[in-house]
């Protein structure tokens, strides 16, 4: 039996996720990283991306897309704060270019700083994601 | 005096005044337990984010370098002041209390000769602060589409703020809001939004030490960049956290006003109920006498 570590995935609403992890690999703002028993105390912020959860090094990950975030490891474990995580599977591409589109005609509408900020914040995560689910998970 | 008839229905109307109060303090204490449980499931996302901010903002707040969200832009002449209210009535003294809070506030800033701008959420306390402050008010958030607060909401919600934060509308804000303690206690309580203060950091050197549980974190790109980052989330935490509180509060307060509104009819009742016999027992005697008295006459 492999070692284990706690991991929580916190969103500002609830606890999304509590469990014990073997790996788990997060999309850090300058590169992947996995993290395994014993990792060393380390803060990343997160850029958008997948989040794998390996509850066990022989089975497949669970694979959630987060919009971004910030990640702790510590002794206890690895604490993710994520503001919203979406299962890339429950996405339709068609839906997803649409809303991409529709951000994008947003963004050279906006007529103030507020609509521009609002229009570039749904960007930010809404590409990556469709060039994710484009390349198949 | 009035009739039989009169009474009889101020009575039948008192009651059915007081079955809709008696409804709306159950609807309001289901809805209390819900906007519970959501502020109960908000908590461990803010305290870690505060604990990290903590850890980060104690080597950090000293240097030029800083964001001004956390060190403010230097100047401290714009005050806004976010009042998050309800978008109903019929929850006591809950609106006015906060609105109270805030008017001081304002007062005294103004007294201070600062200038005070006001940004309502939730149409119960613009009502009341347009007839202190008209023209101060520079928009009011509507709420009352939201059935559930979501944390998009308040994220942006503070992301309105951090905009005009950013195009210098104001130097400082602070948020008005009601805590909640117990369904019978609210608490309106100030909170400094931006800069975000810095007595929270200062001073617990301790706890910043305790953060991080002794160790030595790496820092993933720096710690500057990743406060940088934290900075505006933490602004919507806190706004997301105010607003729950407030949704907790609201349906508390209601809840006490509903079932002492319940108390009061059933009260008014038992009194139309002893005036009503009273008044009836008069008509029978009245009656008893007229007939009597024609009799003895014949």
């Amino acid at each position: 039996m492999a070692e284990r570590f706690s991991f929580e995935l916190v969103s500002p609403e609830r606890l999304l996720m509590d469990v014990e992890a073997a790996h788990v690999v997060v999309p850090g703002t300058e590169g992947e990283f996995g993290v395994l028993p014993g990792h060393a105390p380390f803060m990343s912020t997160l850029r958008p991306g997948l989040i794998q959860v390996f509850e066990d090094e022989n089975q497949a990950p669970k694979t959630l897309f987060l919009k971004g975030g910030f990640a702790e490891v510590n002794a206890d474990g690895l604490v993710v704060l994520a503001e919203d995580s979406i299962d890339p599977e429950t996405v339709g591409l068609a839906a997803l270019d649409q809303d991409i589109r529709n951000a994008e005609e947003d963004l050279t509408a906006a007529r103030d700083a507020l609509e521009t900020a609002r229009a570039e914040a749904t960007l930010a995560w809404m590409r990556p994601l469709r060039d994710i689910i484009a390349r198949g998970i | 005096m009035a009739s039989l008839k009169d009474l009889r229905d101020r009575i039948a109307s008192v009651r059915s005044t007081q079955k809709i109060t008696q409804a709306m303090k159950m609807v309001a204490a289901s809805k209390l337990r819900r906007a519970q449980e959501a502020a109960e499931a908000a908590r461990p996302y803010a305290e870690r984010m505060e604990k990290v901010m903590r850890a980060l903002g104690d080597s950090v707040s000293t240097q030029d370098t800083a964001s001004p969200l956390l060190v403010g832009n230097g100047k401290d002449d714009t005050y806004l002041v976010i009042v998050a209210t309800s978008e109903r009535g019929l929850c006591g003294g809950f609106n006015s209390n906060i609105v109270r809070a805030a008017k001081r506030r304002i007062d005294q800033l103004l007294a201070d000769g600062k200038e005070v701008k006001i940004l309502c959420i939730g149409k119960k306390g613009r009502a009341q602060l347009n007839r202190f402050y008209p023209g101060r008010i520079l928009d009011t958030i509507d709420m009352s589409g939201i059935r559930q607060l979501g944390f998009v909401d308040a994220a942006d919600i503070a992301q309105r703020v951090r905009v005009m934060f950013d195009e210098g509308v104001f130097d400082v804000a602070v948020l008005f809001y009601a805590r909640f303690q117990s369904a019978l206690t609210q608490i309106p309580t100030e909170q400094q939004l931006i800069p975000v203060p810095l007595a929270e950091h200062g001073g617990s050197a301790e706890d910043a030490s305790d953060a991080g549980g002794g160790a030595i974190y790496e820092y993933e790109p720096d710690e500057e960049a990743i406060l940088d980052d934290l900075l505006p989330r933490n602004v919507s935490v806190q706004v997301y956290k105010a607003l729950l509180e407030n949704a907790a509060s609201e349906q508390g307060a209601r809840m006490t006003a509903m079932d002492s509104a319940t108390r009061n009819a059933g009260d008014l009742i038992d009194n139309l109920t002893i005036v009503y016999n009273r008044t009836r027992q008069a008509v029978i005697t009245k009656e008893l006498i007229e007939i009597i008295s024609g009799a003895e006459a014949l």
